[in-house]
């Protein structure tokens, strides 16, 4: 400090906000009595704190909506991720009609109609295989995982699910909307089967989207350029809290942006 | 509820006055605010203790941010909507404090609205924009002056778009 009675802008900026020590604080004040300029601006500085909260201060009063009650944002978070809450009817018009979500880039309806469909249709048909689920068992994980990363043409690494009383049951090589596809299966001590379905898409990123076929229910969601389909049976709670895991895991792998 | 829950819940009034002026539309605004708290209820086991408040207005900022860098990546036009008609009163000579936040660029509306708005020390702003006490300051002394200049009828400078 060359001159201590000097006062810069950016401490006339902390006089304002209450940031100076005490002894600054008393060379501002006797400064603005001689420098009118500054006196203004310092004023004019307060107005805008003044109007801004004039402006926005009443929200703080206000009740939030009952959308921000976080029993039902834990209850439904897997919905909240996304503006649009998938129902049958819109999976079923959604290939013509085509998807809309307010802030959130929507993925081409054909991407997500698609996958769900071969997904399930993939569920249906090897969940119900005693003898052949799989082609590769899951006690291969290592090779398993390799050889299903090098054909679908990205680094895969199905979730474990251990905590969810899911067992990797193994395995197998799809053909998919956009080419090969990974179909991963899992099952719990009670014989109940869930499977992930994943393939390569354009879109990068998007949130989970819940669907529902027939007896099985679908969750969608695009991580990394890959779509991922986790499929189970309709025991929505259970297979909500399979997807969020699997979501999360696969969610953790990408750099934090 | 946890306290970690009370906590939380308790903020949300704040965080969606400081996300209505931050972008100016109500919509957005609380669809940020609902992304934040789910990311918050998601990542309690990240939370040690700590400044709860600025821990959300990190989590609010940055989402925001993303959302601009997404908009800014996507050739579409998006009008800033004002949708709040009580905003435009004659208050201010004409000119209004809610166009005046739109003449700042992202890091001075946060600054200065996490200030002035929420009351957060310039350390805490600091902390939330990830940058040093001496970048928040000069952020807010700009921030006020372009402001004032808005307010007071001078033209705006052209704004350059980062």
């Amino acid at each position: 400090m060359h001159d201590r009675d000097h006062v810069s802008e950016e401490e006339l900026n902390a006089y304002v906000d209450n940031e100076l020590p005490a002894d600054r604080r008393s060379i501002v004040e006797a400064w603005l009595s001689t420098h009118p300029e500054d006196a203004a601006r310092v004023a004019a500085w307060r107005k805008q704190a003044e109007l801004l909260c004039q402006r926005f201060g009443h929200l703080e009063y206000e009740t939030p909506p009952p959308r921000f009650g976080l029993d039902r944002l834990i209850r439904r978070r897997l919905g909240a991720l996304t503006a649009v809450a998938a129902s049958l009817a819109a999976f079923l018009i959604g290939a013509a009609a085509g998807w809309t979500a307010h802030g959130v880039q929507a993925e081409k309806p054909s991407d997500l109609v698609r996958f769900t469909n071969d997904a399930l249709l993939a569920y249906r048909l090897y969940t119900v295989e005693v003898r052949h689920p799989v082609e590769v068992p899951g006690d291969e994980r290592p090779h398993l995982v390799q050889w299903l990363s090098k054909r679908v043409g990205s680094p895969l690494n199905p979730p474990e699910l251990d905590k969810q009383g899911l067992k990797l049951v193994g395995g197998r090589l799809l053909p998919g909307p956009t080419g090969p596809s990974a179909f991963f299966m899992y099952e719990n001590p009670a014989g109940e089967r869930f499977t992930l379905y994943c393939g390569r898409v354009k879109d990068s990123q998007t949130a989970l989207r819940y669907t529902t076929g027939g007896q099985n229910a679908a969750y969608y969601w695009v991580d990394r350029n890959l779509a991922y389909v986790l499929s189970g049976p309709m025991e929505t709670a259970k297979l909500r809290e399979i997807a969020q895991a699997a979501y999360d895991q696969i969610d953790r792998r990408m750099p934090q942006g | 509820m946890s306290e970690f829950r009370e906590r939380i819940e308790a903020a949300i009034p704040a965080l969606r006055r400081y996300a209505r002026a931050l972008t100016r539309d109500a919509e957005t605004a609380d669809d940020i605010v609902q992304d934040t708290l789910v990311r918050a209820l998601r990542s309690e086991h990240l939370f040690h203790g700590g400044d709860m408040r600025a821990w959300l207005y990190t989590i609010l900022t940055n989402l925001n941010r993303n959302r601009l860098r997404t908009l800014a990546r996507r050739p579409v036009v998006t009008p800033i909507k004002d949708t709040d008609a009580t905003a435009s009163g004659p208050d201010s000579g004409g000119r209004d404090i809610v166009r005046a936040l739109e003449m700042l660029t992202e890091e001075q509306r946060s600054a200065l609205l996490l200030v002035v708005l929420e009351s957060l020390t310039y350390r805490e702003v600091s902390e939330v924009q990830g940058v040093p006490i001496g970048t928040v300051m000069s952020r807010l002394a700009r921030a006020r002056n372009e402001i004032k200049a808005y307010l007071d009828g001078e033209r705006p400078a052209l704004r350059r778009v980062k």
